[in-house]
């Protein structure tokens, strides 16, 4: 048996396969979520040196990984819809940066919401850290600069260059972020050795970084639905799909 | 080719004086307003020159990049560069080492004197001329793709500094690492080196995304 890929290429099938996919992310997404709070609020043991606080690694370790995966995924969707001109490829790239933008924002929160019990300051110039607040400013100008373009083929393309770009730089950001870092000696705590985790806490994490990455497949699903509805609103079938009244 | 388009962007920087000027006395008051704003506590600019000319020349050179294309686009001449059957790589090439002779150079050549307003020592300045001069060019190679992204947009001005100072943070940590290595008495010679291969590699990759945003901005 073999599947016809390309029938999902175009925005109308793929609107419709969206649609009978989101529920399935969402509810995975919800199990996965409560399932993972319960054994990272209750089954976990507390932490023998940071106590309670410990347990925000539950969100924050989500967030912190979705936040890269998410940003490689949406350059590889806009480098596909740059290289072989599909339009839902594009779509799909301008539907997945808010997601990434909102878990990079997410990280550094958490991340400063543990720093200040256990460092005793908000925020340390740390390369983990500071890398990761580089990665927000990439997606605020990949996100600003598609909404500058009227035209969403040229958006698309313009925004697929950059995301390109920004990849191709993250890992020089990245080693010449940690290079200043260890010069500069600044901040004495560091985050690079990460103590033995108890296997519940691995577990709960575990689960909490698969209930992110349901939820992010589940709304990407959603948003992307809109912006085909969005773009294709002039084609016959979107136009069907409102005399139905479900869209 | 090459030549040709260096010239003549020459030519017309040297027709409107002003827009080079403006760049360099942005340059020199950012840097002037620090002592106004932290204090004159010598020690303390002694340590903060490095970054505070750094930074500055980080968005001197940002503030020229709007002009880069703009008024070829604007009268069309940029259209009648891409019909024409030479190679846009070269072209963008060409129009960008001519933006850094224009906006990029001024300020390695005005840097010393802000170094001694900062009361660097001379090695330091030396050391500081020469990370600008192999540093400024990779400004120029970036802002390129930055500048032909936002080619006839609506506030371009401030997109192509949310797009560009992203991606200068590397050129930044070691240009201005440089010259506090420098005054650490630490070897600086890598820094300068990683600079090189920045430049290096931006003059191979840059022109050719430039062309490519171009191609994507016009069509």
């Amino acid at each position: 048996m073999s599947i016809n890929w390309y029938k999902y290429s175009s925005p109308s099938s793929f609107y419709s396969l969206a649609g009978k996919m989101i529920p399935v992310f969402a509810v995975l997404a919800a199990i996965l979520l409560v399932s993972g709070l319960y054994v990272g609020f209750f089954v976990a043991p507390t932490d023998f040196q940071q106590g309670e606080a410990y347990r925000i690694i539950f969100i924050h370790v989500p967030a912190a990984w979705m936040s890269m995966f998410l940003y490689v995924v949406m350059a590889i969707w806009a480098g596909i819809g740059l290289a072989f001109n599909t339009r839902l490829s594009s779509m799909m790239a301008t539907a997945i940066a808010p997601t990434g933008a909102m878990f990079t924002f997410l990280a550094l929160w958490t991340g400063s919401l543990w720093g200040k019990p256990m460092w005793g300051t908000w925020w340390v110039w740390d390369a983990r850290l500071t890398s990761e607040l580089i990665l927000l400013f990439l997606y605020i100008g990949f996100m600003s600069l598609q909404a500058a373009i009227d035209d969403p083929r040229r958006a698309d393309k313009a925004g697929a260059i950059i995301a390109l770009v920004g990849v191709v730089n993250i890992p020089i950001i990245y080693f010449s972020v940690q290079w200043w870092n260890t010069l500069h000696q600044g901040a004495s705590v560091s985050v690079n050795q990460a103590p033995a985790m108890a296997s519940t806490m691995l577990t709960g994490m575990l689960i909490m970084v698969f209930a992110a990455w349901m939820y992010a497949i589940a709304v990407i699903l959603k948003r992307v639905r809109v912006i085909i509805l969005e773009r294709e609103g002039h084609t016959a079938w979107v136009a069907e799909l409102q005399k139905e009244g479900i869209a | 080719m090459l030549v040709w388009i260096i010239k003549r962007d020459l030519l017309l920087a040297v027709r409107r004086r002003s827009d080079v000027l403006i760049t360099l006395f942005f340059f020199v008051i950012v840097v002037s307003l620090f002592p106004l704003s932290v204090g004159p506590e010598m020690n303390l600019l002694r340590t903060m020159a490095p970054g505070v000319v750094w930074v500055a020349a980080l968005l001197a050179s940002m503030l020229s990049l709007n002009r880069m294309f703009s008024n070829d686009y604007q009268d069309g001449t940029l259209e009648q560069m891409m019909i024409s059957p030479q190679s846009l790589s070269l072209l963008v090439l060409g129009k960008t080492f001519a933006h850094w002779l224009v906006s990029g150079l001024p300020l390695v050549l005005m840097a010393p004197v802000l170094g001694i307003q900062y009361d660097l020592p001379s090695d330091a300045l030396s050391v500081l001329v020469i990370s600008l001069l192999i540093g400024t060019p990779v400004l120029s190679l970036i802002g390129a793709i930055g500048a032909a992204l936002t080619l006839g947009l609506r506030g371009g001005g401030v997109l192509v500094s949310l797009l560009v100072l992203p991606l200068y943070i590397p050129i930044l940590i070691f240009g201005s690492g440089a010259v506090e290595a420098n005054m650490a008495g630490i070897d600086f010679a890598a820094h300068l080196s990683l600079i090189g291969a920045f430049l290096l590699v931006s003059l191979v990759f840059a022109p050719w995304v430039t062309a490519w945003s171009l191609r994507v901005s016009l069509e």
